[in-house]
């Protein structure tokens, strides 16, 4: 790879040692949306369904599971992990950790680093470059970079349809011992206000139009393309491709301006059936994508998110993915345990009735 | 306000953590120090697989405080492939109707606010329908 100062590529070569991916059982259909507020229109529906949580899930019980799934690939003892950090926007405290409750559920705690990230949707790989930089510099051997989300939308919002819950967890460590080796990363950041929350709201707003090209396409594609450039690739050097997605239509957008076919972005373009899992949408894709990826395999992954921000990374498949990955479930696994629900039971499930 | 409770049983409930008795190898839990078997002590941390099979179970519809915007939910006993018998919530059974010996196991769970919406939030254990 040419030397160039833009990536972050770490003095001791890191990857993926282990990873995993949750999500909930419950799945909203974008009608069902429809037949709340618009008077079942059913046409332009950016998506088919999104998961939903049950009511004893938040983002610590599913960055505990989507964890479980990438110790159990990573086979390695839990006190070796000296960071566990979580990037999400709906951590169940506004002061209080998810990070160390899910160190201790996993057995990490406690001589472990431990904080919880936010930037909208990219604060999972904003994680995940932590990560690389801890076990890049050998001051770490692993490293646990969750991103996960409980995503709410407004009530009759265009969000509404796609906001959903997932996310994925990912163990990196040298990259001699890795599934899949993180050649180099590179990050696109500018202050943008397309999507913010304030504190004490419950629901987000968006710059409306604002949110595409200024935001998600520049940040994206200018993230996707000087990665490449530093590295000497082009599309067609990635078997696969993930992009941050919010709905259906940009990350095929988004493919398409970087010269990918809808082939390479197939494996991980998963917010058709799962809606927009915010901080963990990117990675999920990933997990989604390892699981069928052979070694050798080059695969491409940007995230985005508000505010706002891309991250680009860019890596390899290694041979001991084919040894590893059968050891825990798959992300279709997941996507294949459904149960439909109504806009009542969403509504009760995401705690929109008062109950006193 | 139980808060001192919640923090000595976590790991107990965040990953199923009992004891192994060191003299004659029975797995504990809940653990309680002394081999329910032998009688000796039993103090080696042991963390239990999360699978087992439901013994017994019941539905709630009237439920106990704290838990009231939960039901209806359903409790089991689980019988751990490890032996002992531990009583907990099912979850994520969809529309699959419980049956007595269906294999289950451990996720870690929301398991209800220790008080108002000020007060911690209190994780466990809890058993689905096993997965794979």
């Amino acid at each position: 790879m040419t030397e160039n100062k833009t990536l972050l590529k770490p003095s001791r070569p890191v990857g993926i040692v282990g990873y995993g991916a949750y999500v909930p059982r419950y799945r909203l259909p974008a009608k069902e949306v429809a037949r709340m507020w618009t008077g079942g229109r059913a046409a332009g529906l950016p998506i088919k369904e999104k998961a939903v949580p049950g009511l004893d899930e938040d983002v610590i019980t599913m960055s505990i599971e989507a964890a479980r799934n990438a110790m159990k690939r990573a086979e390695i003892d839990p006190a070796e992990i000296r960071a566990v950090w979580i990037g999400s926007e709906s951590h169940p405290y506004a002061v209080k950790p998810s990070s160390t409750i899910v160190a201790e559920a996993i057995g990490a705690a406690p001589h472990v680093q431990a904080a919880d990230m936010e930037f909208a949707c990219k604060a999972g790989t904003e994680a995940m470059v932590m990560a690389m930089g801890l076990v890049g510099s050998s001051m770490a051997r692993y490293a646990l970079a969750i991103g996960m989300d409980t995503a709410q939308g407004k009530p009759g919002d265009a969000l509404e349809y796609t906001a959903a819950a997932g996310g994925a967890a990912f163990i990196i460590g040298p990259a001699e011992e890795s599934l899949a080796v993180i050649n180099a990363s590179y990050s696109f950041v500018t202050d943008t206000p397309d999507f913010w929350r304030r504190e004490h709201q419950i629901y987000p707003e968006h710059g409306q139009r604002f949110t595409g090209d200024p935001a998600y396409f520049r940040h994206i594609t200018e993230a996707g393309k000087t990665l490449m450039e530093a590295a000497g690739t082009s599309a067609k050097d990635y078997a696969w491709a993930i992009f941050h997605q919010p709905n259906t239509k940009f990350p095929q957008k988004a493919a398409q301006m970087l010269g990918f076919s809808p082939e390479q972005i197939a494996p991980g373009l998963l917010s058709p059936v799962i809606g927009n899992t915010y901080a963990g949408a990117a990675i999920i894709g990933l997990t989604a994508t390892l699981d069928i990826a052979r070694p050798g395999d080059r695969i491409l992954v940007v995230s985005f998110g508000s505010g706002a921000g891309s991250d680009a990374f860019d890596i390899v498949v290694t041979d001991k993915l084919l040894e590893r990955r059968d050891k825990a479930l798959k992300t279709q696994d997941y996507i294949a345990r459904r149960t439909e629900i109504d806009y009542a039971a969403y509504a009760r499930y995401r705690g929109k009735i008062r109950m006193k | 306000m139980e808060i001192p409770r919640h923090w000595r049983l976590k790991q107990q409930r965040y990953g199923l953590v009992g004891e192994v008795c060191p003299h004659c190898q029975v797995k504990v839990f809940p653990p309680r120090d002394v081999c329910p078997n032998c009688g000796g002590e039993a103090r080696t941390p042991y963390t239990f697989s999360g699978r087992g099979e439901v013994y017994s179970y019941t539905t709630i519809y009237e439920a106990p405080a704290g838990f009231e915007d939960k039901a209806p939910y359903t409790v089991a006993l689980v019988k751990l492939e490890e032996g002992p018998l531990v009583t907990a919530q099912l979850t994520d059974l969809g529309d699959k109707p419980v049956e007595i010996g269906m294999p289950v196991e451990m996720v870690t769970r929301r398991l209800r606010q220790d008080g108002d919406d000020r007060s911690i939030l209190i994780y466990g254990y809890k058993f689905r329908p096993v997965m794979n």
